[in-house]
């Protein structure tokens, strides 16, 4: 039983990650058709500028600056790439793609430069660092401040989508952008505003990647990007609910399998995907019509 | 000048074939030249470690056009390419020194094994839809670098990767004496890429795949099948690529789990649009020049040059994936027709814009842009596609393939 | 190019709100618009006429900057080429395109409230509600569970919640059973009284019953202009442009 507690808590910490940086990348393919690749690398953003500000404030003030400052830094990355590489490009989608492939080389290479090849230790302050009695099971805290974060995220999503203007334009946009533009609205300002909010929640889960592993290294963003793919194709792009959703199912499917088998999880994850997606014989571009 | 552009138009060098050989003939009698390129090579190109470069630069090339003819040709976005390449090299691997099977058996194997591989992987991801697809191959490819990594040391070497069993290679192929060996094996495998890829291109299968690339519902209606077409593509670029892991291996002496990871697929495509998809020469030039510098960038960020910047620009420079990325980006900014593109631009004799983008409007495989309905899709996939088999001979390859303007 | 000249149509008499000239859109490496130069009348209902795939579409999506063009496309007086979709919409041309373009996803309500004009306009929802009652009956339901006339009736409401100067209103009957089209047509001819629409259109019944002026595409150029009634009622004519030979539905 206390096994059953533990995995499911550590899959459900994965699929927090996972959400974080899903959403933003859901949102992004919907509204705009572009596959950032980049998104890793303001997931690695996130970590770093969190790691230093934790490092230099300490315990938890410091964490909370680190999160905050992941938060900012994320957003401001994912703004100036919308604002200077993807905008400039946009009739042409593949070559959007193309450029953010260059940045997910370039920027963690860049953020290697700067701190080093070697995964920075990130000390946690003690309470974080202790572990919760979950029904018998010693669950670590940090995988429950993941979920709690996640699931923050999830809700405030689903009222900005569901109740402001910005939201109802989002949404509708990622349907049929092209109506939405005949009807009179700048579509492009959505864009920024997906972009800039995806890469806030892609640095904030830096920046928790980094206390969920106790370190930073250059190349957390990449190994969190493939499976965030995977999550966003599987929950339908543009569908807040759905990727969270897919993120679960994700995170459990990775953990159980692991469990049966040290690296089965990555290739169960792999069946997941072929499987469902032959299941599903949707377009997946798009919500379906 | 003029006669320069004459023969080049005109004369006996106007023959794709004629050019394609000539090439392969001045790569082929390189080892045998004492001539140097300082400040290029460490040496003369006899000098094994000029060859070795050289060698590592002729697989790469190989890699790219094979990939190219996925991507670049019949607009397939895969993601996981270098799963194939590691299954060439590790199958070959583990079967010499696990089995104990003689090398060209265990190569033999492993290119079966990567043919079936492909097929099977290649039948059931086709069937989804551009972003499926992707994704799949990203996922498929992820699974197995894990595996190569951490799931089976015992197997595959792990993060070290695994030693090729030396007494398993024949004495022609091992010592450094014999470098040149290594090296005409590594052309031998680039002759065999090309031929293959500008082969295939020319065919009619290879037709149907370009058509593909720019409207696969033109291709539907005509009754083909492009099913069939992109898994033709995805297994010919699969079984080559298992080759160039095979030759890979030879040079390096054993298996590296560098090719099995995301990075190395990606980099692959970084050659093929750096040097110009869907183009003749492209991915080839792409493929060496990458190689080139993914060996040589030491030598560029540990120069004197580099050293003398201040700290904050040196740093960045000494990571040769920051510079390649950057070098991508701008690429993709102010040449997207890659080197090619530009190349064939200028030796053009005043045709038209030609190439808005060399890569393609891959609307099937890496499924950008909303669905296939009238909702202007068309209007905003906007690649303009210029048909590689024309480039570099001059004349009009800036022709009705579809030029479309940005506004 | 088959022009025919025309006698004196409202065309001619009251100012050209839209004015296309030498329009030429390419797509996809194929041309699609060889040059199609007309005028829509700033009064009353441009019915634009052709087969299927002679590019009416392809004429109002330029229109609307949702293709690149070249030519002109002068919207009262001002230079509508080059400018982006939204901006065009601002200007005043409202767009209900052939498959509708309504949000499945979305209520009824957010459907026009996207439309909605700055600072609401309780006046204006008053408008569609009296038009198309249906709307207000079903506000609170996805869009995508619509019928199509109701879909038809919401992509038309949300057009009248600003004050457009010019409807462009793609085959807004196609695929609806006959009483529904007519209703929508009626509804379409009431909205005809205070602004300009341009209407494409193959059931000729409907083009009947409220356009002054008509607008015949043949592969990519304009091959007749005049007067809808006069062309209708020219079952030789009819038959030659539209492939009908009687005034009923394409």
């Amino acid at each position: 039983m206390t096994t059953v507690i533990l995995l499911t808590a550590t899959g459900l910490g994965l699929a927090a990650l996972y959400f974080l940086v899903a959403s933003g990348l859901s949102l992004i393919f919907g509204l705009m058709d572009v596959l950032n690749f980049a998104h890793g690398a303001f997931v690695a953003i996130g970590g770093y500028v969190g790691w230093t500000v934790a490092d230099q404030l300490g315990g938890t003030l410091g964490l909370f600056g680190a999160l905050l400052a992941g938060i900012a830094s994320g957003a401001a990355a994912a703004f100036l790439t919308e604002q200077v590489i993807i905008r400039p490009l946009y009739r042409r989608k593949l070559d959007q793609v193309l450029a953010t492939v260059g940045l997910g080389l370039a920027i963690p290479a860049l953020l290697q430069a700067i701190w080093g090849a070697d995964a920075r230790t990130w000390v946690l302050p003690g309470w974080l660092a202790g572990t919760v009695q979950l029904a018998g099971a010693r669950v670590p805290t940090v995988r429950l401040v993941l979920i709690g974060v996640a699931v923050g995220l999830l809700v405030a999503l689903r009222l900005l989508l569901t109740r402001s203007r910005a939201g109802l334009i989002v949404r509708a946009g990622v349907e049929d952008r092209e109506m939405v533009t005949a009807l009179g609205i700048d579509v492009r300002r959505a864009n920024a505003a997906v972009f800039a909010l995806g890469g806030a929640a892609a640095g904030l889960a830096g920046a928790l990647f980094g206390l969920y592993q106790g370190s930073v290294s250059p190349g957390d963003g990449t190994s969190l990007l493939i499976y965030a793919f995977v999550v966003v194709v599987l929950g339908d792009a543009g569908s807040i609910t759905g990727t969270a959703y897919a993120a679960v199912a994700v995170g459990l499917v990775q953990q159980y399998a692991d469990y049966a088998s040290a690296s089965l999880g990555d290739e169960s994850v792999v069946v997941l995907l072929a499987a469902v997606l032959l299941l599903r014989r949707r377009n997946l571009q798009g919500r379906p019509a | 000048m003029n006669r320069v552009t004459m023969l080049w138009a005109r004369g006996p060098l106007a023959s794709r074939w004629v050019r394609a050989a000539l090439v392969f003939a001045v790569l082929y009698a390189l080892p045998y030249s004492t001539a140097q390129i300082p400040g290029v090579f460490d040496g003369p190109f006899d000098a094994p470690g000029v060859l070795q470069l050289l060698a590592v630069c002729l697989v790469f090339a190989g890699l790219a056009i094979g990939y190219d003819l996925l991507f670049g040709h019949t607009g397939v976005m895969s993601f996981g390419h270098g799963m194939f390449v590691t299954t060439g090299m590790y199958a070959t691997t583990i079967l010499v020194d696990h089995a104990g099977y003689g090398l060209w058996i265990s190569a033999a194997a492993g290119l079966g094994i990567a043919l079936v591989a492909a097929v099977v992987l290649g039948g059931v991801a086709l069937r989804v839809g551009g972003i499926g697809f992707a994704m799949v191959t990203l996922a498929f490819g992820q699974a197995v670098s894990i595996f190569v990594v951490s799931g089976s040391p015992q197997l595959t070497g792990g993060e070290q990767g695994q030693t090729l069993n030396s007494s398993a290679v024949p004495a022609a192929l091992s010592g450094v004496r014999n470098t040149a060996n290594l090296y005409w094996i590594a052309l031998a495998y680039l002759a065999v890429c090309a031929l293959v890829v500008w082969g295939l291109s020319a065919s009619m299968p290879g037709r149907v795949m370009r058509a593909l690339r720019e409207n696969e519902r033109r291709v539907e209606v005509l009754g083909l099948n492009p099913y069939l077409f992109k898994l033709l593509a995805f297994t010919v670029a699969g079984v080559l690529a298992a080759g160039g892991g095979i030759v890979y291996l030879l040079l390096l002496g054993g298996a590296t789990p560098t090719v099995a990871d995301s990075n190395f697929t990606l980099s692959l495509l970084v050659m093929v649009v750096l040097g110009g998809a869907g183009r003749r020469w492209g991915a080839i030039v792409g493929g060496i020049i990458y190689g080139y510098a993914s060996q040589s960038l030491t030598r560029v960020s540990g120069s004197s040059a580099v050293a003398g910047l201040p700290g904050v620009l040196r740093g960045p420079l000494e990571q040769p994936l920051f510079l390649l990325g950057a070098a991508f980006v701008l690429v993709v900014f102010f040449a997207p027709g890659g080197l090619a593109g530009r190349i064939a631009a200028m030796t053009r004799t005043g045709a038209g814009i030609g190439a808005g983008t060399g890569a393609a409007a891959a609307r099937t495989g890496a499924g950008i842009g909303k669905g296939a309905t009238g909702r202007g899709a068309e209007a905003v996939s906007g690649a303009a596609t210029v048909t590689g088999a024309t480039a570099g001979t001059g004349g009009a390859a800036g022709s009705g393939a579809g030029t479309k303007e940005a506004r | 190019m088959n022009e025919t000249a025309t006698a004196a149509t409202a065309a001619t008499t009251s100012a050209a709100l839209l004015e296309l000239t030498d329009l030429r859109v390419s797509l996809g490496g194929s041309a699609i618009l060889h040059g199609v130069s007309f005028s829509v009348a700033s009064v009353g209902v441009t019915a634009l006429l052709g087969r299927n795939g002679v590019g009416k579409t392809t004429t109002a999506k330029a229109v609307l900057g949702l293709y690149p063009s070249t030519g002109s496309l002068r919207f009262d007086g001002r230079e509508l080429n080059g400018m982006p979709t939204h901006a065009i919409a601002r200007l005043g041309i409202g767009y209900v395109p052939e498959d509708r373009g309504v949000f499945a996803a979305l209520t009824v309500a957010e459907n026009l409230r996207l439309a909605e004009p700055r600072g609401g306009g309780a006046a204006a929802y008053e408008r569609v509600y009296e038009l198309f009652p249906v709307l207000r009956l079903r506000a609170g339901q996805q869009a995508g569970t619509l019928s199509g006339g109701e879909q038809q009736m919401l992509a038309i409401g949300r057009i009248l919640l600003r004050r457009n100067r010019l409807l462009v209103v793609d085959e807004p009957t196609k695929g609806l059973s006959p009483k529904v089209a007519a209703e929508v047509a009626h509804a379409l001819k009431e909205v005809a009284r205070s602004v300009p629409i341009l209407l494409i259109e193959q059931n000729l019944s409907v083009v009947r019953t409220m356009a002054a002026d008509a607008v015949v595409l043949d592969t990519g150029r304009v091959a007749h202009r005049g007067a809808a009634r006069a062309l209708l009622s020219d079952p030789a004519l009819t038959n030659r442009l539209l492939g009908v030979s009687q005034a009923g539905a394409a």
